[in-house]
């Protein structure tokens, strides 16, 4: 199968290929502590919410309690009245001074900071007080009285596509945003030949990431220069920069935005549209800085990035020795009342739609759907999750069909190692992998044949005792096509996610960084980027200094997100780091009188091989470079820095009648999951008996970190199986507002879990990294729908919606009972 | 006696070894009497309704939610919050240590509860008990990075370790 492969592609595949390959690193893998946690540790994280700036006043929101209504008026005079109150603004304010917010190809959707003629979903911003403290402020929101003209709601996504429903936005004329099919390989023909398929009606709820530091940021407006700067916790501050401008009426040139340390994001603070925007804004009609700072309530109600909210009709079709022909999935989902990313949460699914699986014939449906309900954004997995949850249930069931082991099933269609580059039928490909030595060694890490037989003697005894089996890929590193490959003439059709990493060796020899990405929410970015430093130039990783431009500064830089930051700032960082070691050792050579080939990089120093005297320090060579031009190379210029804009490696246009979506998700990790459960059938308690991971996320950067992305996604994915779900009430209204009524995974929710690594570098990426942030979210839901399903197989369960509630299951357990 | 709402009290605790006072509304929560009016922003606030824990200090030995306390009940008694963990050099204290070498933090942002809860834990375990009664004794503190086991794994740790009596005499 061949692959086209960009002029990127092919000059990333040397470079890596000149990097030591697997053995021989001496930082890259290695589980080092982490250069983040000191400052954490003792608690001086200067989180949003820590920083104080002189003058600075406080905002608080007016919230909606209705999910759909018209404002007819707003009465501010005695929150104006209150003492130590700055302003009151409401959306005539924002419909006076602002355009409306950053948006995705939504058309006619426009979202405004605060709402201007009506409430399109409970919790929406109507008015908001600024005073000179939160209490003020709180208070102040308490005095203010809006008159609504409720109107009738519309919550069910299938009732909102019926003629006459009431209309979210009225300028669409339609609650349906968007809707297409896209087929590739023959489905029809491959269902109609085959001798079975299964099909399920399957629901995934809405849910969120929930950190637990909300979405915040600082406006801070210098009336002198016209430059409004906006300290916020988004991971993503350059590659929307120019939107925010733009909603804020002011030059992109005039605004500067701050990262700030983000506790938690998970895709929460991807790219917060509405909280920066919005609090620079705030800053700019009072003149004097403005924090804005979600509470918990506001958080959960109306944040920036609420989860999938999907009901699926999905098939599939196989043969009687297991063999998949065709998969057919049929989408509604539920937007709520914006459509910030839209259709791009199902272009990531289509990324990896088939699974590790040899399937040719796909069809995908999809219908975005408009409701009162807060606006979808982006969680850990962005929709992928989703799709490898659909499709692991049809596996389970067509095992189930078969009476044939689920893992041998699974095994009969694995694509297998001789077979990547893998062209799956979308046009995405898979770089590399060896998914067979994947499920081997948790096979053996499980002694998965004692588990059954240990079910099997439990079951005896009377327990319910469930073991799952579930395989995932984790696509990483996009490409921007999957927001707009949907669209057959699309509004903006942006090919680039591009990373950059500047390196200044300094005339003392200290070697910094500048990161220009807000890439620090929890993951490990500058403990990933001290070690690949470390390995160029062979100094200590603690040594390297971590630095983060704002965005006036910053170098083209998309963020985290999609599991892409440590390949993409590997990429950067190997660009940077060739530049500077050129240098290095053109200056080295010519002090030493050496040549540059016979130079090598050992222990802080540039030396020549072999001959231990003959070598200077990093610092002789940057004092050099700064201070004594005269003693340079003729057409050398002075300092010692560079910097490197690293592209997206491997990517390729879709096709434009859309047969084919083109590469847009290539670094494809693989993984498989096994648990074993115990369910109580009269509380509904599941508990772990056994739980293990492997996975293969290319080379390891440091395994001691990946394992806590792993374990930290696993047990969200929990959350999302077993707890997590926002409930509207007839009304619209979300009735589990806090953390009593929305429950996240405790420590006593969550399982001990064996974590391990198969590597199979990509020949793509530098070092042959994949992303693997979101791995372990990709597989938890499935896994407890295929567990909790096997222990209670007597009473004929099938898991066909999240979260699987202790209610639900006591359900099962009393229905299946009166019929057995 | 009878305070009207916007009057200000004064306020004096002792908090990680030293006596510090401030005029407060009577209804400020003792996170903000830390956070905002003596800049100790090492506690957390993240549900502010006495569920998740984040705002864990400790009052004379014992965790509290400080979101869920008023300033002037503070009055008078001893804190110890994140900052009064480390040496006066900044040294990590035995669990600091432990959480940097198992990897019990990632966004940090719960860290500063866990260490603090941790800590009144393994007062009454020293040998840190079961990895269950662990677990039972951070299930008050939510953390949504870690999944848990590498914090479970870093008390135990500490447990292991040889502990130093605490210095700045707060707390125990």
């Amino acid at each position: 199968m061949s692959v086209e492969q960009g002029p990127l592609g092919a000059k990333i595949a040397r470079d890596t290929a000149a990097a030591p390959n697997g053995g021989g690193r001496r930082w890259i893998g290695k589980a080092l502590n982490r250069v983040e946690d000191p400052r954490f540790l003792r608690g001086q994280g200067r989180y949003i919410d820590d920083i104080k700036l002189p003058g600075m006043a406080h905002a608080a929101v007016v919230r909606s309690p209705h999910a759909h209504a018209r404002i007819v008026a707003i009465e501010t005079s005695a929150a104006e009245a209150l003492p130590g109150v700055v302003r009151v603004l409401t959306g005539k304010d924002v419909a006076e001074r602002a355009a409306p917010l950053p948006s995705f190809g939504a058309g006619q959707i426009v979202q405004d900071m605060i709402a201007i003629e009506k409430v399109r979903h409970h919790g929406e911003t109507v008015a908001v007080v600024i005073a000179e403290d939160r209490y003020i402020a709180e208070d102040a929101c308490d005095l203010i009285a809006v008159e609504y003209e409720p109107l009738p709601v519309v919550l069910d996504p299938f009732a909102a596509r019926e003629p006459g429903a009431p209309l979210v936005h009225e300028a669409l004329e339609t609650n349906t945003a968007y809707e297409r099919t896209f087929t590739f390989g023959e489905v029809d023909q491959a269902f109609a030949d085959a001798p079975r398929s299964v099909q399920a009606d399957l629901r995934w709820p809405r849910s969120t990431g929930m950190p637990m530091d909300t979405n915040g940021a600082i406006g801070d407006f210098d009336a002198a220069s016209g430059v409004v700067t906006i300290y916020a916790n988004s991971m993503n501050f350059t590659y929307f920069l120019w939107l925010i401008a733009m909603s804020l009426k002011v030059p992109a040139s005039k605004l500067r935005i701050v990262p700030v340390a983000a506790g938690g994001s998970f895709g929460s603070k991807f790219f917060m549209h509405k909280v920066p925007t919005f609090a620079g804004f705030l800053s700019m009609v009072v003149r004097r800085p403005v924090k804005y700072v979600e509470d918990r309530v506001t958080h959960i109600v109306a944040n920036d990035h609420a989860g999938s909210d999907r009901h699926y009709d999905a098939s599939l079709a196989f043969g009687d020795d297991g063999i998949f022909t065709g998969l057919r999935i049929d989408c509604v989902d539920d937007y709520g009342a914006y459509l910030q990313f839209g259709t791009g949460t199902h272009g990531n699914a289509l990324s990896q739609v088939v699974g590790p699986y040899r399937i040719r014939n796909v069809e995908y449906s999809l219908a975005a759907v408009l409701t009162n309900k807060n606006q979808q954004g982006a969680y850990r997995g962005f929709g992928a999750e989703v799709s490898n949850w659909v499709l692991e249930r049809l596996v389970d069931l067509a095992a189930r069909d078969l009476g044939m082991d689920r893992v041998e099933i699974r095994r009969r269609n694995l694509i297998g190692p001789d077979q990547f580059p893998y062209r799956t039928p979308t046009g995405n490909i898979y770089d590399s992998g060896n998914y067979q030595g994947v499920l081997d060694k948790i096979l053996e890490e499980v002694d998965y044949d004692h588990w059954v037989a240990e079910r099997d003697r439990l079951r005896a005894e009377g327990r319910h005792v469930g073991i799952g089996v579930i395989a995932s890929q984790e696509r990483s590193v996009f490409s921007s096509t999957e927001f707009w490959f949907w669209f057959d003439e699309p509004e903006f059709t942006p090919t680039s996610s591009p990373e950059s990493a500047g390196i200044q060796i300094d005339p003392t020899g200290e070697i910094v960084v500048t990161l220009h990405s807000q890439s620090l929410w929890g993951n490990s970015p500058e403990t990933v980027v001290s070690q690949i430093v470390a390995e160029e130039f062979d100094v200590p990783p603690e040594s390297v200094v971590i630095t983060y431009a704002d965005s006036q500064h910053a170098l083209p830089g998309t963020g985290p997100g999609g599991s892409r930051y440590t390949v993409m700032v590997a990429g950067a960082l190997a660009g940077a780091t060739s530049t500077l070691k050129k240098k290095i050792r053109r200056i080295a050579a010519d002090k030493l009188e050496a040549n540059e080939d016979d130079l090598e990089f050992r222990d802080g120093r540039v030396g020549v091989i072999g001959t231990p005297d003959a070598e200077l320090t990093l610092g002789e060579v940057a004092l050099s470079a700064y201070m004594f031009r005269l003693d340079l190379p003729d057409d050398m210029e002075s300092g010692l820095a560079a910097q490197s804009t690293y592209d997206h490696p491997l990517t390729t246009l879709p096709s434009d009648d859309r047969s084919d979506l083109g590469i847009f998700y290539p670094f494809v990790g693989h993984a498989w999951h096994i648990a074993v459960v115990e369910v109580d059938p009269g509380t509904g308690k599941v508990s772990f008996l056994r739980y293990a991971a492997v996975h293969d996320a290319g080379t390891v950067v440091n395994p001691r970190t990946l394992d806590g992305q792993i374990i930290g996604g696993t047990v969200q994915g929990i959350g999302t199986a077993l707890y997590e779900q926002y409930v509207y009430d007839d009304e619209g209204r979300v009735r589990n507002q806090d953390f009593e009524h929305y429950h996240l995974p405790s420590a006593m929710d969550a399982p001990e879990m064996t974590v391990a690594h198969q590597e199979t570098p990509s020949p793509y990426t530098a070092y042959g990294i994949k992303g693997a942030g979101e791995g372990g979210r990709m597989l938890s839901p499935g896994i407890l729908s295929a567990a909790i399903e096997d222990a209670l197989h007597e009473y004929g369960v099938t898991v066909t919606s999240l979260p699987i509630t202790a209610e639900q299951i006591v359900g099962w357990v009393a229905e299946g009972g009166k019929r057995g | 006696m009878s305070i009207a709402a916007d009057e200000r009290v004064t306020v004096r605790v002792q908090v990680n070894g030293a006596w510090r006072e401030a005029q407060v509304e009577p209804r400020r929560t003792l996170a903000d009497l830390l956070r905002e009016d003596l800049d100790l922003t090492g506690t957390h606030l993240a549900c502010e309704h006495g569920f998740c824990g984040n705002c864990n200090v400790q009052l004379d030995g014992e965790t509290v939610r400080s979101c869920l306390m008023f300033a002037v009940q503070a009055d008078g008694r001893s804190l110890l919050t994140v900052e009064g963990l480390a040496g006066p050099d900044g040294t990590l204290s035995p669990l600091q240590q432990a959480f940097h070498d198992h990897h019990g933090l990632q966004c940090g942002f719960c860290t500063p509860a866990m260490l603090l809860t941790a800590d009144e834990h393994l007062r009454a375990h020293p040998d840190g008990g079961s990895d269950e009664e662990i677990r039972e004794a951070i299930s008050g503190v939510l953390c949504r990075c870690t999944g848990y086991q590498q914090i479970v794994e870093s008390i135990r740790a500490a447990a292991t370790a040889p502990r130093a009596p605490s210095s700045n005499g707060a707390g125990a």
